[in-house]
């Protein structure tokens, strides 16, 4: 599906590390290039001709992720570096002037670090807590357990929307209608979630929402942060500088602009906000529903054909989106990797930056493969060929 | 060395690793190893006696190449002292970089020496003595 339009797919690889990244279109590619050859020029200078293109091409993505997110308002869009930087900003700016000692914050067993650390460090510096929500037999989050979980003292659940190792969907829009009547904020890790699902931000009743472009066709680098304008009217900047204030006479007499440029301080990530624009347009042609299916089809059909090979054991058999994460029998992950590796297929081996899912699945460290849609069958079935050799995978992985 | 008599080593010392248990007894410095880009993780314990090396064990998670090295490592450093242990360990990055060493010396560690034309696995090769040079020089400090 549409692979022509995929530079790197000319490299004679089989790419199975969406998670980790996606492959870039040529259109996101030349529209950087477009902007480093043609009108590089600061934004929000607008005082010649180059840089009034600059803010014209700028905001017009921020409109395009308005949309694409279908936000309220284009101040509760606001560039950030990515999902990291998003959350970081959602802690620190947002919920660590908020929450109090013995406040509870829960997240699960299976978020990534960049959903784990940040609020770790609050129970360091405020003493909130962090506890977990269970996971179900198949690593799913449930509407029980989240009941379950929240007690008198929670005050926020951050959650990815889809995890990166199990790939599951996380109830969100019931999570956050029974959250919100419990006063309780919901913060959402879109990381996963925003390349191959559709977000509605506003049905989903969202408060926070970060994610990255990278792993949603965009350049490395660039990323967005949602907050409903309400909430983010309250997120203090972390960076304050260049382009975010409206005028400074002495530490009295700071004024700031207002959002979301208030939240951008210094020279942003131009020619990545840019070549997004083309990221969404892309995905947006395809049509997220269309990209999910295609997902759904090349998963199933993989999941059979591994299912058929006895040594090798599926870690997540249910999973909502493209990513199998599994083992080969008494062969270190890593060693899988490799071996695949010497026939140009590429697969993440590890603990998958989600260190804390071991102790909910025994396992710390798998083969994952994620797919997006421009993967194919015929990939699969090269692939599922090479684990077919036992003797084969154990002779040439070293 | 041909590259199956390597292989052969090199899946013994992996399968049958030297040493491949965890040490409580105190009198053993235990270290900890790992590559920050991939996954192998690897608790070192060594027991000097003056300025002898008497014992290494380990324990953790890696791949074959880490394991491997490990255990060769062990089967190599045991009985040496800090200073021949250290000019061994010098001779192996040398190896693993590309550079002249001495072969006599390492033994069958020599079972590594293409794998400075793979970056990957370099790091796999050296994990375990990045670990057990910095026990050596801290006991030594």
């Amino acid at each position: 599906m549409n692979r022509d339009d995929f530079p790197m797919l000319n490299h004679d690889i089989v790419y199975f590390d969406n998670s980790a990244t996606s492959l870039k279109p040529v259109s996101v590619i030349e529209k950087m290039n477009d902007y480093y050859r043609n009108y590089s020029a600061n934004a929000h200078r607008g005082d010649y001709d180059l840089s009034f293109k600059v803010d014209q091409e700028y905001e017009n993505t921020r409109e395009l992720v308005k949309e694409f997110i279908n936000a309220k308002c284009l101040e509760e869009v606001v560039f950030t570096s990515g999902t990291t930087e998003g959350l970081n900003m959602i802690v620190n700016g947002f919920f660590a002037n908020l929450l109090e000692k013995g406040d509870e914050v829960l997240i699960t067993t299976s978020e990534h670090a960049s959903n784990v650390l940040p609020w770790f460090k609050l129970v360091e510096t405020l003493g909130i807590e962090v506890n977990y929500i269970p996971l179900d037999k198949n690593y799913y989050v449930t509407m029980d357990n989240v009941k379950k979980a929240i007690t008198n003292k929670t005050k926020v659940i951050s959650l990815a929307g889809i995890t990166n190792v199990i790939g599951d969907k996380r109830p969100i829009k019931e999570i956050t209608k029974y959250a919100h009547d419990n006063n309780i904020f919901v913060v959402v890790d879109g990381a996963q979630m925003v390349p191959h699902i559709k977000v509605d931000v506003q049905d989903l009743d969202i408060d926070f929402l970060a994610f990255s472009g990278h792993k949603m066709l965009g350049p490395t680098g660039i990323g967005v942060l949602y907050g409903k304008l309400e909430l983010l009217e309250h997120l203090e900047p972390i960076n304050l500088g260049g382009g975010m204030n409206e005028s400074f006479d002495s530490p009295e007499e700071v004024y700031l602009k207002p959002l979301p440029i208030r939240l951008e301080a210094g020279t942003q990530n131009i020619a990545g906000v840019i070549g997004l624009s083309e990221a969404i347009k892309y995905l947006n042609n395809i049509g997220m529903d269309n990209i999910i299916k295609r997902e759904h089809d090349l998963r199933n059909y993989l999941i059979d054909k591994l299912l058929k090979i006895k040594y090798i054991d599926i870690i997540n058999l249910e999973s909502d989106s493209g990513i199998v994460a599994f083992n080969v029998n008494n062969v270190f992950s890593q060693d899988v990797a490799y071996y695949l590796n010497k026939y140009n297929i590429c697969v993440r081996a590890g603990s998958h930056c989600a260190k804390i899912l071991k102790s909910a699945v025994g396992i710390t460290n798998s083969v994952r493969v994620s797919l997006y849609f421009y993967n194919t069958f015929e990939e699969i079935d090269n692939l599922v060929e090479l684990l077919s050799n036992y003797d084969k995978i154990v002779s040439e992985m070293i | 060395m041909d590259n199956e008599t390597k292989r052969e080593i090199i899946m013994e010392n992996y399968r049958h690793p030297t040493n491949r248990k965890r040490t409580d007894d105190a009198l053993y410095k235990k270290v900890n190893t790992n590559n920050s880009s991939c996954i192998d993780n690897i608790d070192i314990y060594v027991k000097f006696k003056d300025n002898i090396i008497e014992d290494i064990t380990f324990e953790g998670e890696a791949c074959a190449i880490s394991i491997s090295a490990t255990s060769i490592m062990i089967n190599n450093l045991i009985g040496k002292t800090k200073e021949e242990a250290l000019d061994y360990i010098h001779n192996f990055y040398e190896m693993t970089n590309g550079n002249d060493y001495n072969e006599e010396l390492l033994k069958e560690a020599i079972v590594y020496n293409d794998i400075y034309k793979q970056g990957n696995r370099k790091t796999c090769a050296t994990l375990p003595f990045r670990g057990i040079e910095k026990a050596i020089k801290e006991s030594i400090n």
